[in-house]
């Protein structure tokens, strides 16, 4: 049995102005054919301006299960959105 | 439908997880590639992802007989386009099915040893120009009833798939319908073309539903995981429903003597199709079988030179850039 194809996966920017967003993923034996594949296979009608693609080896994910861990540093610090302090409306607007 | 009577497996896990798992679902959640997920889940969903993504993918052969028969430059512009997206459709769902666990080339050897199966309608012929039409009105149409509430199923590249698939999808069944329209508007010669197609399609259409609800073994398990949206048989009534109007407006005959509308259920009462012959096409026994598996085969046979030097050739380069640096 021959060597599969790498995984890539596949970010576009859908236009100028916005950022890269993961769209899917595809097989493609290097950098140069993923691009040429994503235009095929993600960008058929007009979806896009920019194609990122990365190996799906060299991406890093967090885990699910670490989701309390992970972001309760957020959670704990209302402070941070701007509802958290009350501007009398005599102070005009800010 | 498009994935047709999927075994769905019993689950042999921890009834805690179990549980915390079904109340995920019934919350609305996502499942994502990384969650836990039950066994029986997992194995269910890659012999229907892998099914709906096989049907594309062999989809594309009864459609690709008349690209070049095609009676204009601009029909054959645009079947070509929308065989492509079938393609896409098929790619789409491949990777949806790869996150969770199976390889692409595990899933390949799979359909075309076999192992794994892709909707009976695919193994009926196209005979004429008509039956371009006809495919796109009624075999586009109801994948269609099948796709868009599985936009909404809890498997999340699925979901996301499904939801692609469905923005292009109303493309094919349109231009199907507009062909309808032309040649059901033509000459008498093609409205009889029309008419021999929609007598050819129709139950086979009602077919990729699969069985009715009362032979379907499979469907409280995969609807209880929303991984099946509808049952079989609501979808097939919801299809006719739509598509009497549709033919009414052609002028051309649904093939069902009994085919009377039921204001008590306000819908329409119909025949079944003839489940010996869908039992048996499924066996591999259809009329186009073993052509569409040999044409698959044949395909990845006489590609694989072209998948080996590619790889043979990103490694050259590989080797070369490490060198110069």
């Amino acid at each position: 049995m021959s060597q599969e194809w790498p995984l890539w996966e596949v970010f576009i920017r859908g236009q100028h102005g916005l950022n890269h967003r993961h769209v899917g993923s595809l097989h493609a034996p290097d950098a140069e054919m993923a691009i040429k594949n994503a235009r095929d296979v993600y960008t058929r009608r007009n979806e896009g301006v920019s194609i990122w693609v990365v190996e799906a080896q060299h991406i890093t994910a967090s885990s699910p299960s670490d989701k309390g861990p992970l972001y309760e540093p957020s959670e704990s610090k209302v402070y941070r959105h701007p509802t958290f302090f009350d501007i009398p409306d005599e102070a005009g607007h800010m | 439908m498009y994935a047709q009577m999927v075994k769905s497996e019993a689950s042999q896990d921890d009834p805690e997880k179990l549980a915390g798992f079904q109340a995920r679902i019934d919350a609305g959640e996502k499942i994502e590639p990384k969650d836990w997920m039950p066994e029986g889940y997992r194995k269910t969903l890659i012999r229907q992802i892998g099914q709906h993504a096989h049907s594309e993918i062999v989809g594309q052969l009864p459609e690709g007989n008349w690209i070049t028969r095609a009676p204009t430059l601009e029909r054959k512009a645009i079947l070509l386009a929308k065989v492509q997206d079938e393609a896409g459709h098929g790619l789409y769902l491949y990777c949806a099915a790869e996150t969770l666990g199976v390889s692409r080339d595990e899933l390949t050897e799979m359909l075309l040893d076999g192992r794994m199966k892709y909707s009976s309608i695919f193994n009926y012929p196209t005979l004429t120009w008509a039956d371009m039409g006809a495919v796109g009105w009624l075999v586009d149409g109801a994948a269609i009833m099948n796709q868009v509430p599985l936009q909404r199923t809890s498997y999340g590249p699925y979901s996301r798939a499904m939801i692609r698939i469905c923005k292009e999808e109303s493309f094919h069944q349109r231009q199907g319908y507009h062909i309808m329209m032309k040649m059901a508007q033509g000459t008498p010669a093609q409205k009889k073309m029309a008419q021999d197609a929609l007598n050819r399609f129709w139950y086979p259409s009602l077919m990729m539903f699969g069985p009715s609800d009362k032979d379907s073994v499979h469907s409280a398990q995969s609807m209880k995981w929303k991984i099946k949206m509808n049952t079989n048989d609501e979808l097939r009534q919801k299809f006719v429903d739509q598509t009497v109007p549709q033919a009414e407006f052609l002028g051309l005959t649904v093939p069902d003597d009994t085919l009377r509308w039921n204001e008590e259920k306000s819908g329409y009462d119909f025949a079944e199709p003839d489940w010996s012959e869908f039992f048996d096409v499924i066996q591999g026994n259809g009329p186009c079988n073993t052509e569409r598996l040999a044409a698959r085969n044949k395909a990845w046979d006489d590609g694989a030179w072209v998948r080996e030097g590619l790889m043979a050739h990103a490694a050259k380069k590989r080797a070369a850039k490490l060198a110069a640096e």
